[in-house]
């Protein structure tokens, strides 16, 4: 019961800063309210006991990409920006596709709660540590990924480097 | 015991969402935050799938995807500096050097 209760505020939380980043004008403000859904998020998966991915989400996005968020919005922030518009020309139609895409996914849920089930849960128990679970598995079984993974952030740094260049020599 | 079913249900609730944003918004910094939305919405999917299914290999997964979206930020965040510089504008619809 006081699993669900944390349950409700965390989803209520994650999906009202959310509602929040897609309608703020200001766009410092959009990046605030994201960190504030990525908390939640957090809070949810520390709910899973997900503890490492909880750690990895808070020190990772909020004080990592969130903090480059932030530079880059302050570096491009124009006050123009601010009287224009906010949503594009073809919003009526962005929205449409985007109620269709839920009206989908929603479906899918509703089956799955009526009739059609998930498959059984296995008899195996849950590991018992987190971390040490993960651990393993990123080093044993998913070694290879592991390494193209930091191959693409390689990949990453020198483009963005590149990219934010003054200018190409 | 919350079920599964209610993490999924709010994973798809934020997914959609991030699609709103992506799909209605001018700014081209607030649509690659409701990227970032998107893929967090996935990560609540594979940690609740993974934690039903009593794998850890979910939340490797969501590892992956969170590598993802810090190269996919640094990237994007560099793309759009870039523009500015050329462009001076950060708005998704004014970019249509390659529309004919």
């Amino acid at each position: 019961m006081l699993l669900l209760i944390a349950f409700g505020i965390l989803s209520a939380v994650a999906l009202v800063s959310g509602v929040m980043v897609i309608t703020r004008r200001n766009a410092v403000h959009s990046v605030i309210w994201l960190i504030v859904a990525l908390f939640a998020v957090g809070g949810i998966f520390l709910l899973q006991h997900a503890e490492f991915l909880f750690a990895v989400q808070i020190i990772l996005y909020v004080g990592g990409i969130m903090v480059l968020f932030l530079f880059v919005v302050m570096l491009v922030n124009l006050d123009v920006a601010l009287k224009q518009a906010q949503f594009s020309r073809q919003w009526q139609l962005g929205l449409f596709t985007a109620v269709l895409v839920f009206a989908q996914l929603g479906y899918v849920i509703y089956k799955l709660g009526s009739g059609m089930s998930l498959p059984a849960q296995p008899a195996s128990p849950a590991p018992a540590h987190n971390t040490q679970a993960i651990g393993q598995a990123l080093y044993q079984t998913y070694m290879l990924p592991v390494e193209i993974a930091s191959l693409l952030l390689l990949v990453a740094m020198v483009g963005a480097v590149i990219m934010a260049k003054r200018k190409f020599e | 015991m919350i079920p599964t079913e209610y993490y999924i249900l709010l994973g798809s609730c934020l997914f959609t969402i991030g699609v709103i944003g992506v799909l209605t918004r001018r700014n081209v910094l607030v649509i690659l935050m409701s990227i970032e939305l998107i893929l967090n919405a996935v990560n609540i999917n594979l940690v609740a799938l993974s934690q039903y299914f009593h794998s850890v290999d979910g939340q490797v997964f969501a590892i992956f995807v969170i590598t993802d979206a810090a190269a996919e930020a640094a990237v994007g965040l560099g793309l759009i500096i870039a523009l500015f510089r050329n462009k001076e504008t950060v708005n998704a619809d004014e970019i249509d050097l390659l529309k004919w």
